[in-house]
């Protein structure tokens, strides 16, 4: 049996700091602290926090959300577009799901943008994961993302020529000759 | 009230006639140690009673299929004893479930791959016209990129329905001329599809 206490583990690197619950509002104290006004329409909708930004600052955002020792948030869940037809100026959001592994805590960072210029920078650098779902979201909503390593349709034909999940455009392939729409109750 | 309990005492005694179905031989002459016929006829016979499919089995439908496959409704009764996965080795090309337009392609490569003659049959609503996918992404009925010979309505159509468009297949191709693929109605057929 000796021979499991002859390990030699070296120094140990992690400091035990005092356990602190990591919630809702210290999140937001945090972020206002650092950002102030920069950040804004905080909300809470069952339980998870959700802000938002200007799309020029998502990154230093995301960054800080990233390393702050406080924060954690290092696990990118999901990020998304949505499409806001009827607010002029904003049509475009974008989503970022951040996850915080160790304290399991989840929150939503959304940026805004215009539909005739939908530039944001990407997130790719920071997470290796945004790299897929950014050009998912690039292939349904248009959103250009500046930077990216690759951004070219994922999941649709490589010759569609719009964005099918932008409110403008039907569901139904346009293309089709054979489907009758008063048969369909869409006369 | 619990029912009698029955036995069967008088059972029926099994024909191995009721069983078996023996190929009718086409029409022509007989004599002493020869027969003559045509051989588009013998030849459709022969195809006819030995088709090798090719499922290409993408969503419910394949379920159904397999079912088809199995010992209770046993396509192997019509001569489909052997599925093949090799598309150069098949003459059917079950088609069975939606095809997304991104599918497209390689349904077609498949297709191209297939050696003459070939046939296809649409198994379903989705294969057959896109089914409920009436949507950006779903292709809206094989038969616009390669051609069908018979479509099988359902959604899933039951086992019983594929194993009628397998026996209209079969009809076709008991039927076809051996000439049939060198006709120019057929050339133009390939050509609306862009095959050469």
């Amino acid at each position: 049996m000796d021979r499991f206490f002859t390990l030699d583990h070296g120094p140990c690197t992690l400091d035990k700091e005092v356990i602190m619950v990591l919630t809702n509002e210290t999140i937001q104290q945090r972020l206002t602290e650092k950002f102030g006004e920069l950040v804004f329409h905080f909300e809470e909708s069952y339980g998870m926090l959700s802000f938002e930004a200007s799309k020029e600052n998502n990154l230093k955002i995301i960054q800080f959300l990233h390393d702050d020792a406080q924060l954690g948030f290092r696990f990118l869940t999901d990020l998304c577009a949505v499409n806001f037809p009827d607010q002029p100026g904003r049509e475009l959001a974008v989503v970022y799901h951040l996850h915080n592994l160790t304290e399991n805590v989840r929150i939503r960072f959304k940026v805004f943008t215009n539909i005739t210029g939908p530039d944001i920078f990407t997130a790719s650098k920071l997470f290796a994961s945004a790299n897929w779902m950014e050009r998912e979201t690039y292939d349904f909503y248009g959103v250009n993302f500046v930077g990216h390593p690759n951004l070219k349709r994922i999941l649709n034909v490589d010759e569609m020529d719009y964005f099918p999940m932008r409110k403008e455009y039907p569901l139904e392939d346009q293309t089709r000759v054979d489907k009758d729409d008063e048969m369909f109750g869409r006369g | 009230m619990s029912r009698p309990v029955r036995f069967n005492i008088h059972p029926i005694e099994a024909k191995i006639g009721d069983a078996v179905s023996v190929a009718e031989a086409p029409q022509g002459y007989s004599g002493d140690g020869f027969f003559t016929s045509r051989l588009s006829d013998v030849v459709g016979l022969a195809r006819k009673n030995s088709l090798w499919p090719l499922p290409f089995a993408t969503s419910c439908c394949g379920i159904e299929f397999m079912a088809s496959m199995a010992p209770h409704y046993d396509i192997a009764r019509f001569g489909a004893e052997r599925v093949g996965f090799s598309p150069r080795q098949c003459d059917l090309l079950m088609v069975m479930g939606t095809i997304a337009k991104k599918m497209g392609p390689v349904l077609r490569q498949v297709y191209l791959q297939m050696a003459e003659p070939r046939w296809v049959l649409a198994v379903g609503a989705c294969a057959s016209s896109g089914g409920i996918f009436d949507t950006y992404s779903v292709l809206q009925g094989i038969d616009q990129i390669i051609p069908v010979d018979v479509y099988v309505p359902g959604c899933p159509p039951r086992p019983e329905a594929i194993l009628d468009g397998f026996m209209k297949i079969q009809d076709l191709v008991g039927q076809e001329s051996i000439r049939r693929r060198n006709s120019e109605q057929y050339k133009a057929l390939m050509n609306g599809y862009g095959i050469e």
